[in-house]
């Protein structure tokens, strides 16, 4: 067993555990933009979307690594920007109507 | 190591310590917009670390522009979707968004594999993309299956369980023998396509049984399942940030799925064999039977009830989100509220269609957060509150869980009978999922107002500003 490869066997492990650990705290309020948030999180995908980008050199390899750019750009520009507008409308204090609310009960009243 | 890329990787660790830090902030509705910000920084940097990391090597100009214009493309979908999306519609577009990212985590362990051939991938590397594949692709296409339940274009009932269930042996098989296939012989085509063709019949054959009312379990699932594929991504490539990012969302989403199956009292076993849950489109079954023992009133009644209740506790349910009603809703207790009555929303765990989709539609419809009570704490307040108000939940408030010998038992439950009285707005007598008479219904404190959640509280709003003004 390599030593790279027992580094990395220790990171997932911790990670793991962390991951248990802050999660298990979150009041079931945010249980939902948690999950969209997660979801944005694992968009990491990106930065290793990116590096095979740059190794690729056959066609088809061309193809399949703009598939996965695209898919992994969207998951997290999307991922991220509807997680915001969730924790957005969370509010303390019945505040003034929201910004663009006025299109969203539009299009929920049919 | 030079100077450049020991910054490069002092990066990478400022990323990942992001995302941790982002996550726990995301345990109070106070710090958690600052929390998923701080969280789309660190994934900022990383990106911007990467660029640089890649400029030091020779990348070619083609290979670049591939790179900027798909990933730009992307983005601008994904923008879109996001800005456009209502929130009745986050569970499925949750699940668009995973199954890009499983489908991302599965082309890139591919792309590396046929890059590599013949055989210089380390077979320790090979079985990490092996699992890669499998479980980006099983991700990919359940995802895609569950948002198209959930959006109704593949019926939500389960679908044809007994022709899924025989296939699923077959199809392990097949994924195992082209998983350990491609580990001894990285350079056959054939086992990677068996691979690829077994895993994404597999997530189907997965998605496609389970009825509607397990989807927020099988979307945290997955959800589960895209962090392992990314953490497995990571191992591949040799990244640490893919590694610690996938395995806190991997963590993440087994957490969620255990609370969401805890909470409906339905073990993943069941789950994942399928067949419960009727779907979205409940029947409205006139009452039968139970129709002579329940107390029907009208808007008027149910108004002069609401206009003199000191305390009101509201139980919303999906039924609420299937109406689209929470505007309405949101109208009336904000007026019963501005005429002196206490207000609070009672919300049960699973109410809606993924963990805390309730919240998301209430703080959408201009509800401040502090009056949103999760179960444990509002339960006993019921007994002080003069009128409990159920708008579209059924099985949750169903006090048959109380005792053992039927499908509820043991359900953690809203004690709605235990409140003074009872008005229940609901289209008809028709089961729950659990497919049970609700005896909550029939209990002699309770008062059934037979109507659409949105037209029932429109008529209820007005009722009470004529009759009790």
């Amino acid at each position: 067993m390599t030593t790279a490869l027992t580094v990395d066997l220790t990171v997932f492990v911790l990670a793991v555990l962390v991951g248990f650990e802050v999660i298990s705290k979150v009041p079931a309020t945010l249980h939902t933009p948690l999950m969209s948030g997660a979801n944005s999180i694992h968009g990491v995908v990106l930065i290793g979307a990116m590096a095979i980008t740059a190794a690729v050199s056959a066609p088809y390899g061309y193809v399949l690594a703009a598939v996965a750019m695209a898919f992994a750009a969207m998951n997290v520009v999307g991922g991220y920007l509807v997680t915001d507008r969730m924790l957005g409308m969370f509010r303390r204090r019945p505040g003034p109507p929201l910004a663009g609310r006025a299109d969203s009960t539009e299009g929920v009243r049919r | 190591m030079s100077g450049m890329s020991f910054t490069i990787a002092l990066v990478y660790v400022l990323a990942a310590a992001c995302f941790v830090v982002g996550l726990h902030l995301m345990n109070s509705p106070a710090t958690a917009r600052r929390g998923n910000q701080v969280s789309a920084g660190g994934m900022a940097i990383a990106v911007a670390a990467t660029v640089v990391l890649l400029a030091q090597h020779h990348v070619g100009a083609v290979n670049w522009i591939v790179m900027a214009a798909a990933g730009l493309a992307g983005a601008v979908a994904g923008a879109a979707e996001a800005r456009a999306v209502k929130m009745t519609a986050m569970p499925q577009l949750v699940s668009l968004f995973n199954a890009a990212g499983g489908g991302a985590a599965a082309l890139l362990a591919v792309t590396d594999i046929l890059a590599s051939r013949p055989g210089r991938l380390p077979n320790l590397a090979l079985i990490t993309g092996v699992l890669d594949i499998a479980i980006g692709l099983v991700t990919f296409t359940g995802s895609l299956v569950a948002a198209g339940k959930l959006q109704g274009w593949i019926p939500g009932q389960p679908v044809a369980v007994r022709a899924t269930r025989r296939l699923n042996g077959p199809l392990a098989a097949a994924f195992l023998a082209g998983g350990g296939w491609l580990v001894v012989n990285p350079g056959s085509t054939v086992a990677l396509v068996l691979l690829l063709a077994a895993a994404a019949a597999f997530g189907v054959s997965m998605v496609l049984p389970i009825g509607g009312a397990d989807m927020p379990v099988v979307i945290s699932l997955l959800n589960a399942f895209t962090g392992t594929a990314v953490a497995m991504a990571g191992f591949v490539i040799g990244n640490t940030t893919l590694i610690i990012a996938g395995a806190l969302v991997g963590a993440a989403g087994s957490i969620l799925t255990k609370l969401m199956a805890d909470a409906m009292n339905r073990s993943l076993t069941s789950i994942i064999m399928g067949g419960f849950g009727t779907g979205d489109n409940q029947v409205a079954r006139p009452g039968t039977a139970g129709t002579a023992a329940v107390r029907q009133v009208t808007a008027d009644d149910a108004a002069i009830q609401l206009g003199y209740a000191s305390k009101i506790i509201i139980v919303p349910g999906y039924g609420l989100a299937a109406a689209q009603a929470q505007h309405e809703l949101a109208t009336l207790a904000s007026y019963l509220e501005s005429r002196g009555a206490e207000v609070s929303y009672a919300i049960h765990p699973v109410a809606g269609r993924m963990p805390g989709h309730m919240n998301v539609l209430l703080a959408e419809a201009n509800v401040p957060y502090p009056q949103l009570t999760e179960m444990d704490e509002i339960n006993p307040q019921f007994s002080q509150a003069d009128v409990a108000l159920v708008v579209g939940a059924n099985d949750v408030t169903n006090p048959a869980a109380r005792r053992p010998g039927n499908p509820l038992s043991g359900m953690p439950i809203l004690d709605v009978d235990h409140a003074r009285s009872i008005i229940v707005i609901k289209r008809s007598l028709g089961h729950g999922y659990a497919g049970v008479d609700n005896e909550l219904y029939t209990n002699p404190k309770t008062a059934m107002f037979f109507s659409d959640a949105k037209k029932g509280l429109a008529d209820l709003l007005a009722a009470v500003k004529t009759l009790v003004a």
